[in-house]
């Protein structure tokens, strides 16, 4: 019998997400596809994850430029970049210990960056002081998260350390906190209100959790994951309020920050709010802030480049957390640059702008527009409905199943769906995600769609969906 | 508790913060990592000091702390960093400067991933036809003992694996609180996983009178009284060694596997310098592969993790935290788990995925970029080996400095006699007195080294860790003052 057989307790409480099945059978189909096997559909669209250049959207040119002259500095040299690409490039080498991209940096990151990182945040927040030594750059926000995680959790019984998260869920997170022995406190987004916050729903979930565990943070996650809300000022500042009440330090995922699609809402950062009530809140509440260069107009998922800032932090902690994160040495250079770029973006006046302009504007613009059309198309269902997708790069419409089509889920030990989207997979070569892998209220389903994607494979994925809908409720009705 | 009247809640707020060094995680409070611990923080205020105008007995910092290559002026591989480049902007491909076979990987790569772009996203456990790649080299690597894709995971640099693999490992409670051997003196990131998981570190003495060899009685011991307050699930050996740079013989390699077998150990085998090894004799033997030869009765049975990176070696790009790990004998349910485990952390960065494709499978005789391919490397390798060669025989001309042949990986871990004078006023200071030493050596000539006591040692034994990587030139200087250091502070402490 293996050695490992008995294993850490906290892993076997992961829940593997459900995509996984999903995703196997799409990478079999698409084999068979390329073997040239008949299928009812020419080609597999894949929309279930959260990955702008795996849907089809190109990466912004700039980044790539200042990326390849910074690997490959012979490029410099040739007339086949532009002068700010050039400059870019050269300066940040100029960071770079042995002024190469294979040196290792500074835990936290190339100080260059981590400056360029703080005038984005207090640019971005009207003003409001950001210090570097703050900021840590990361793998992504996910290793962020974990970091910040692995400061709290400990305990078990009624002293294991919970966490507040929205329902719909980010699966990533909750199975990042099991995975760590923390427990998930879940607080219900209202879907009829446009998945707001509720704090009468948020108390009930704060009081219920804490006869059987710790409670020590909120997780919040604005705009959205996958439920694209953007949360008003007033929002914020309630949530603020209450994890001052309660005693909670708040973790704010904000990586969709730069995807809002409703022009009547705006993203105001949860550090700006809370800047901005003024002490006491403003000097105690205790905030670190998410953010990633693998979202919003770069789509930069395989680089792994984020960062989370820290907000009225014991210094005591803060040097424990320095010393923590510098056992992963540093994060990626190639991340890091897509950071600087995503703080310093090409300005008016620069060789590059006007094209990265007109290249970020359309990325805006297909967001804009799909989120848009997709509200429309779903809503138009019966069966289906859509909340306004105000921000953030999913739709996370409603599935008004039949009775019938529950019970066959039932029977066949899934989730129903999951099972809605086996069957869209198996006939119209579409995958999205099943509401199931975020936690859902009793009794609801869900889809997940990611539109981050071109306007006309959009287009396509939206006839497919509405095709097989029709069907399908046809099918489980009467 | 219900929420309170906003009075009490003002009050409350001004109180405690939620996370305090009481309220938080006490095993993270247990974490240190020498590596880039509080003498290179005091070392970069060095440096700022200096550009600030500060005058000092010298005009810069030489950071002979860490393994990075590339900061002490090591050139990275031309062919890598060419297809690197037209991974990222593929409008490259149809520049005439880059070579057909440099195009040709790139393109692969390229196919390899979700919208033929590097931005995307890979399977958790790593792109597929990389993982291939690697699962074939390992294969050409160890004479053709077979490698499943499957067992194949790429990583966030060796130390996510590493990390990974200890948090699958640890479990239970008091008496059987999992215990992991590692070696002492060790890299400090597996002490630091260990704190942090609250795991029982079971330390192993290397023989620094035999060359830092591994002995399997010293193993034996170290287990026996382990086993009576935890339960010793793990063997860990770094190979060739950091920090000490012993290349294990194939022998030692034998008996670690022999012993493992029989006390049910899974084994942990860091390679990540397979390719740094200098000293004439040394020869880097694969745990997997010196397994698979001892046949069926250990090869079917022993479990092993072996860990590679793109980091070391010739290629020397930490900044790209590329690396993987090969799972040997794994228990199919704990496979899945550890399967589960990674897709946590979402994927390893794509470039260093990429990096690594390249680093299992080079250019080969007959492509257009094999000989200056081979060239560069030779050409890293062997100024590693004289810069190994060098830094061990001028320690040696040192009264009071003994230093080991370095044989392999890339830094040297001499020990040093202190006077007890010394030794007495670094108490008095509470440091560890080879971390007064070194903060000493700092200050006075803007070398930084790491202390011994960073990374573990025998009691009364005072060491310290410098890489072997810069420059020739710059090298020499540095051993120079370091000489001259030493001989000064002996006389001062006499």
């Amino acid at each position: 019998m293996s050695v490992l057989r008995a294993i850490s307790p906290d892993l076997s409480r992961i829940r593997l997400v459900d995509q996984d099945c999903l995703s196997k059978r799409a990478a079999q189909i698409r084999e068979a596809l390329l073997q040239g096997l008949e299928r009812p559909f020419k080609h597999l669209i894949d929309i279930s994850l959260g990955d702008a250049h795996r849907g089809g959207l190109q990466p912004i040119t700039f980044v790539r430029q200042v990326i390849s002259a910074c690997l490959y500095p012979s490029l410099l040299d040739s007339g086949r970049l532009p002068t700010d690409v050039k400059s870019r490039a050269r300066n940040l080498l100029k960071q770079c210990e042995g002024e190469s991209v294979g040196s290792y940096t500074a835990t936290c990151g190339l100080p260059k960056i981590q400056h360029s990182l703080s005038e984005f945040i207090s640019r971005r927040d009207r003003g409001v002081p950001s210090s570097p030594e703050n900021i840590f750059i990361t793998s992504g926000s996910q290793q962020a998260l974990m970091l910040v995680l692995r400061l709290f959790v400990h305990g078990k019984g009624s002293l294991q350390t919970g966490i507040m998260t929205p329902v719909p869920s980010s699966p990533l997170f909750n199975m990042a906190l099991s995975s760590l022995g923390g427990a998930v406190v879940p607080y219900h987004l209202c879907e009829e209100e446009g998945w707001t916050l509720r704090l009468d729903e948020m108390r009930r979930a704060l009081a219920t959790a804490r006869r059987h565990c710790n409670p020590m943070g909120l997780y919040v996650i604005n705009p959205g994951n996958p439920v694209g809300q953007v949360q008003s000022q007033k929002s914020i500042e309630d949530v603020i309020r209450f994890a001052a009440e309660e005693k909670l330090f708040l973790l704010a995922d904000e990586v969709y920050q730069d995807s809002v699609h409703d022009p009547t809402a705006e993203f105001v950062s949860y550090k700006r709010v809370l800047h901005e009530m003024g002490p006491p809140y403003s000097n105690t509440v205790e905030l670190a802030s998410f953010n990633s260069a693998s979202k919003g107009f770069m789509g930069e998922c395989g680089l792994r480049g984020g960062y989370v800032e820290f907000v009225n932090l014991d210094s005591a902690v803060m040097g424990h957390i320095y010393t923590l994160f510098s056992t992963e040495a540093c994060t990626a250079v190639m991340g890091q640059i897509a950071l600087d770029i995503m703080a310093n973006p090409p300005r008016s006046g620069d060789a590059s702008y006007t094209a990265f302009f007109e290249e970020v504007q359309n990325r805006r613009n297909t967001l804009n527009n799909n989120a848009k059309r997709v509200q429309e198309t779903l809503n138009s269902l019966d069966g289906m409905s859509c909340q306004p997708i105000r921000g953030g790069i999913y739709a996370f419409p409603q599935l008004h199943l039949p009775a019938r089509a529950v019970a066959k889920a039932e029977e066949a030990g899934v989730a129903p769906d999951l099972l809605y989207c086996m069957l869209l997979l198996e006939e119209m070569g579409l995958c999205v995600g099943p509401g199931s892998e975020h936690l859902q209220r009793k009794d609801t389903h869900h889809l997940r769609l990611c539109i981050a994607t071109p306007e006309d494979t959009l287009q396509e994925v939206l006839e497919r969906l509405s095709t097989f809908h029709l069907h399908f409720m046809r099918l489980f009705s009467g | 508790v219900d929420s309170v009247t906003g009075e009490e809640s003002v009050q409350r707020m001004m109180a405690e913060k939620v996370l305090t060094v009481d309220t938080m995680n006490s095993c993270v409070k247990k974490v240190e990592y020498a590596v880039r611990g509080p003498i290179v923080l005091r070392a970069v205020q060095i440096e700022k000091e200096l550009k600030e105008g500060v005058q000092k007995p010298f005009s810069e910092v030489i950071k002979a702390n860490i393994g990075d290559a590339h900061a002490m002026g090591q050139q990275p591989i031309t062919f890598f960093r060419q297809v690197l480049a037209m991974c990222s902007y593929p409008e490259l491909l149809d520049d005439d400067r880059f070579p057909e076979d440099a195009k040709g990987r790139a393109r692969r790569i390229l196919q390899g991933c979700g919208g033929q772009s590097i931005g995307a996203y890979s399977a958790s456990q790593g792109i597929e036809c990389v993982r291939q790649d690697v699962a074939r080299y390992v294969e050409r690597r160890d004479g053709g003992v077979p490698s499943d894709p499957d067992n194949i995971y790429l990583t966030t640099g060796a130390s996510d694996g590493i990390v990974t693999m200890l948090k699958l490992l640890v479990a239970g409670e008091g008496r059987s609180r999992t215990g992991v051997m590692i070696s002492i003196p060790q890299y400090p990131l597996y002490s630091a996983a260990l704190a942090e998981l609250g795991a029982v570190q079971v330390n192993y003495f290397l023989n620094e009178e035999r060359c830092w060899s591994l002995d399997v009685s010293e193993l034996r011991r170290a287990l026996a009284d382990a086993r009576r307050h935890c339960n010793p699930r793990a063997l860990c050996i770094i190979n060739p060694g950091n920090p000490t740079g012993q290349v294990q013989s194939r022998q030692c390699i034998e008996d670690v596997i022999r012993f493992a077998a029989k006390e049910r150990l899974f084994l942990m085998a860091d390679e990540v310098y397979q390719d740094n090894v200098y000293a004439e004799g040394c020869e880097f033997h694969s745990f997997k592969k010196v397994l698979f030869e001892m046949g069926p009765e250990f090869s079917s049975t022993v479990e092993l993790a072996s860990f590679h990176s793109t980091s070391k070696c010739y290629m020397g790009e930490c900044g790209f935290r590329g690396g993987y790990m090969e799972v040997v004998n794994m228990d199919p349910e704990v496979k899945a788990q550890l399967t589960k485990l990674v897709s946590v952390r979402l994927c390893p960065p794509v470039p260093g995925q990429a990096l690594m494709d390249l680093v299992v499978n080079p250019p080969q005789p007959g492509e257009p970029s094999y000989s200056t391919f081979i060239r560069e490397r030779k050409a890293t390798l062997s100024s590693l080996a004289e810069r190994a060669r060098l830094t061990e025989q001028i320690l040696n001309t040192v009264p009071g400095i003994a230093c080991n042949p370095v044989q392999g990986a890339m830094y040297s871990f001499p020990r040093v006699t202190l006077p007890a004078r010394a030794i007495r006023e670094a108490e008095e200071r509470g440091q560890a007195p080879d971390m007064f030493y070194c903060m000493k050596l700092l200050e006075e000539t803007g070398i930084c080294l790491v202390p011994g006591s960073g990374f573990g040692q025998r009691d009364g034994t005072f060491h310290f860790r410098m890489t072997i990587l810069p420059p020739t030139d710059k090298l020499k200087i540095l051993l120079s003052k370091v000489k001259d250091f030493h001989q000064r502070f002996i006389q001062q402490y006499s």
